[in-house]
């Protein structure tokens, strides 16, 4: 009683606080803010390199079309406005008149249809704009993208770091294919976005200063930006706490996540996430063994106790997740989790075929791709043991080791990550469409097929009414629910952590730090 | 001439010794199921099927083992250390920029093992049964046992938050204006946790080392004679035991250049010290074939060479030590 009287009374004081704060102060110009990436940076141009650590620079950089607001509603940003045909097969883009790139040559709609070409020829989401066949340039400042089929998942994927327009004089130099390699990937970057390039040292920082011809006046706040690479979370929590750093996103280790929060000087929030979407959960391999077998699947959910997950392992820091879209996205549809229920487990697996047997129903193996995530897949081997079921742990030496087991289907169940990059037909598909089976890490590895789902997924990437598109993934959602190919457990914690008497207005949208901070001041 | 003719069979046997390391290696990345495109796709927060064939194709993982082999050592022969395939930059520049911080890590600790072990093992070895001689045993054996990663991490907790004294990752910091001399602090600032992390573990086996071989040659007869003829107990331990208990310890230093450059893999990750270690512990994570065996080829070159300076070095030292090594 006495927590929960305590946890209101922060709760109270927090909300006070963010209250007056948001009132009191007015965005302040100028300063460095010091940030950090946790892992090194592969590539800065964000037209063909995905992922969050290229986001953050990249989308500071680059500029998109379209830019979203915490209540998923796309705002203007290159593009001053924009239309779609009744048919949905034409979607027109009117281009802002002064946005210039960071060597002071105007943007204009040829920069926009080469854009779309190079991401169409080198982004690994070949989803985003497979329907487009084309995009039409009637003047400079209007781009008018032609589909072959009504594609409502494009608005997101204009936004964020999705669709970076980058500059025809510079990448058009070869051909389109040879952009992820080019020279000026990673040196004098040049975009229409808030910041332009300083330095970038790649295992060191990323130095961004403010792009004075930025086409929204008055605009960035900041007067630079030093993303610092630290790879080790705990030396990272430390420049936290010590004020090194001003500000971090992407921390997910729940120790580090409740230690920072104890820390007076600092917030802790787990706003930002809901685009990028990424979701923890047990994967199953539908193909073969016992796993075929639905029932066994949902004994299997019934056995593994989320709540202990929750409270124990993510340490109250993840939300729950009970379906493949995560739940801060306006698509997601809750489902009746699977509560602890070893009796119904195990008359599933009795109806199933798989009786008690010298102390064992069946032994199925466990894999798992990071040591992040140890503590899970040995919970379930102990969870399984209560209803007979022997597993046994698999440790892949490394990532790729693990990746290929996955992409190949040489695996009974496994720990994963997924994540869900914006619309549903993005991130989301790509886990349940049957045409998409076993290609590599990260794809339909269960193997799992089911005509309706594939049959409401099609229909769901071309309806453009948004309310029967929300009622198809409600239907998706009830079915991989029902027939767990995998089982969703929680959603990643992901926090932003930033100082709070410092940094003013965070990147805590939708987008989180993958979306330009023009607007992020210091106090 | 001695000396030239050992150089000389001693190149040939490095380079032979370093084709050993790269076909060894090669062979042993290949060996390992998965490749760098899964990696990319991972840094891509995924990827469709045609990408990741793409990639297999563009980096020639496609092709039989022997032709990638062949055409790799062929291109290490004419100087070209390969393209790394996760950061798109030629391995020797990545390798390149890189050394100069590692360097300036694994020297630095070195010399601060050497002079701290040495002095405190002389030290101990005058009153071995002292609670000094105790005391520096506890904090060799400490510094010893516990994992770098732990100790570098501890000292974070004392001297970056407890005590704000030291920066927590990095060389440099880039917000900070000023001169050469402002600059070079400030490098010197961040050096000092990592280099003490790192020299902790070395401290243990200089100061043993010396320890011992000072108990040793202080119980000789000419130490006994000096103190007889009446030179001062200083002079006695510092000119004349410590000169003869010092080759051993070189020779150590020598052999442990290597377990320095691999014990800097661990304490640069700590610190985030953009050094090769940090280089090859990515690279080995996003098996990135070209980068992890063009900087174990460059650790073998070190190691090689580091061992023909603890010859040379030796030599100086003790000169009783022939050429023939």
């Amino acid at each position: 009683m006495r927590h929960i009287f305590k946890g209101l009374m922060t709760a109270t004081a927090l909300a006070s606080m963010v209250a007056t704060s948001a009132h009191a102060d007015e965005p302040k110009k100028g300063g460095t803010l010091v940030t950090v990436l946790g892992s090194n940076v592969r590539n800065l141009n964000s037209a063909v390199q995905s992922g969050i650590v290229t986001g953050f620079p990249g989308a500071q950089l680059f500029a998109s079309p379209l830019r979203y607001d915490e209540n998923w509603e796309p705002q203007p940003y290159l593009a001053e406005t924009w239309e779609t045909s009744e048919d949905g097969l034409t979607v027109t883009l009117n281009l802002v008149k002064n946005a210039k790139f960071h060597d002071g040559t105007p943007l204009t709609s040829a920069d926009v249809a080469f854009s779309v070409e190079v991401i169409k020829a080198n982004h690994p989401f070949k989803s985003m704009f497979a329907p487009v066949d084309s995009v039409e340039t009637p003047d400079a400042h209007t781009a008018v993208l032609k589909l072959s089929k009504p594609h409502p998942a494009l608005m997101l994927a204009m936004s964020g770091q999705l669709m970076s327009i980058i500059p025809k004089h510079i990448y058009g130099d070869g051909e389109i294919t040879d952009v992820k390699a080019h020279p000026r990937n990673n040196e004098n970057v040049v975009g229409s976005g808030p910041f332009k390039l300083v330095e970038f040292k790649n295992g060191e920082h990323v130095i961004l200063e403010r792009f004075d011809d930025f086409f929204i006046d008055g605009r960035p706040y900041l007067d630079k930006i030093v993303m610092r690479i630290i790879t080790d979370p705990a030396a990272r929590a430390i420049a936290y706490e010590n004020g090194e750093l001003h500000m971090g996103a992407f921390e997910s280790l729940p120790r580090i996540i409740n230690r920072l929060k104890d820390v007076d000087s600092l917030t802790v929030t787990a706003d930002g996430y809901g685009a990028i979407g990424p979701l923890d959960w047990l994967a199953m391999n539908t193909t073969k063994g016992p796993l075929a077998d639905v029932r066994v699947r949902k004994a299997i959910a019934y056995a593994v106790d989320k709540n202990f997950i929750h409270k124990a392992l993510m340490q109250g820091t993840a939300s729950d997740s009970t379906t493949g879209i995560h739940p801060d996205s306006p698509f997601y549809a809750a489902q009746d989790g699977y509560d602890l229920d070893l009796e119904k487990s195990a008359a599933l697996l009795d109806e199933a075929g798989f009786p008690v047997k010298d102390g064992s129903r069946m032994s199925l193996t466990i894999d798992f791709g990071w040591p992040g995530v140890k503590p899970q897949v040995e919970y379930v081997k102990a969870a399984l043991k209560k209803v007979d079921i022997d597993v046994e742990v698999v440790s892949s030496a490394d990532f790729p080791t693990w990746a290929k087991k996955m992409g190949t289907g040489d695996f009974d169940m496994s720990w994963d990550t997924v994540f869900n990059w914006g619309d549903p037909v993005i991130g989301v598909h790509r886990t349940y469409d049957s045409s998409n089976i076993q290609k590599g890490v990260w794809s339909n590895t269960q193997g799992y097929s089911n005509a309706r789902v594939d049959e409401l997924m099609a229909m769901a990437a071309v309806e453009t009414d948004d309310a029967k598109r929300k009622a198809l993934y409600a239907e998706f959602q009830a079915i991989i629910a029902d027939e767990v190919p995998v089982y969703h457990t929680n959603t990643l914690p992901y926090h932003t952590v930033y100082n709070t008497d410092k940094v003013g207005n965070p990147p805590i949208g939708i987008w989180g730090t993958s979306t330009p901070i023009d607007m992020t001041y210091l106090k | 001439m001695i000396f030239l003719q050992t150089l000389l069979v001693r190149s040939v046997y490095a380079a032979i010794l370093l084709l050993a390391v790269l076909v060894l290696n090669f062979s042993m990345m290949h060996l390992a199921p998965g490749d760098v495109a899964d990696t990319i796709a991972q840094a891509n927060g995924g990827a469709d099927a045609e990408v990741l064939a793409a990639i297999r194709a563009e980096y020639g993982l496609d092709q039989p083992f022997l032709v990638q082999l062949g055409r790799y050592i062929g291109n290490v022969l004419q100087g070209n250390l390969g393209y790394s395939f996760y950061y798109r930059e030629p391995v020797t520049e990545l390798i390149m920029q890189r050394i100069p911080a590692t360097l300036l890590l694994v020297f630095s600790a070195q010399i601060l093992a050497l002079l701290i072990g040495v002095f405190l093992g002389v030290v101990s070895a005058q009153n071995p049964n002292g609670m000094t001689s105790h005391f520096v045993t506890f904090i060799a054996l400490f510094g010893y046992s516990a994992p770098v990663f732990w100790t570098g991490i501890l000292l974070l907790i004392g001297f970056s938050l407890q005590f704000q004294w030291f920066p927590v990752a990095g060389m440099r910091d880039v917000t900070i204006e000023g001169g050469f001399f402002v600059k070079t602090w400030d490098v010197i600032v961040h050096l000092i946790l990592p280099m003490i992390t790192l020299a902790s573990v070395f401290l243990a086996l200089y100061s043993r080392l010396t320890r011992a071989t000072m108990l040793e040659q202080l119980r000789t007869d000419y130490v006994r004679t000096a103190y007889a003829k009446g030179v001062p107990h200083r002079k006695v331990v510092y000119q004349h035991a410590l000169k003869n208990a010092l080759s051993p310890v070189i020779t150590l230093a020598g052999l442990q250049f290597s377990a320095v450059i691999s014990g800097a893999v661990l304490v640069e990750a700590v610190f985030s010290w953009p050094g090769l270690g940090t280089l090859a512990f990515t690279s080995i994570l996003a098996r990135d074939t070209p980068t992890i065996l063009g900087i174990l080829f460059f650790s073998a070159l070190v190691v090689i060479v580091g061992n023909l300076l603890t010859d040379l070095a030796q030599k100086l030292v003790d000169p009783r030590i022939g050429g023939k090594g």
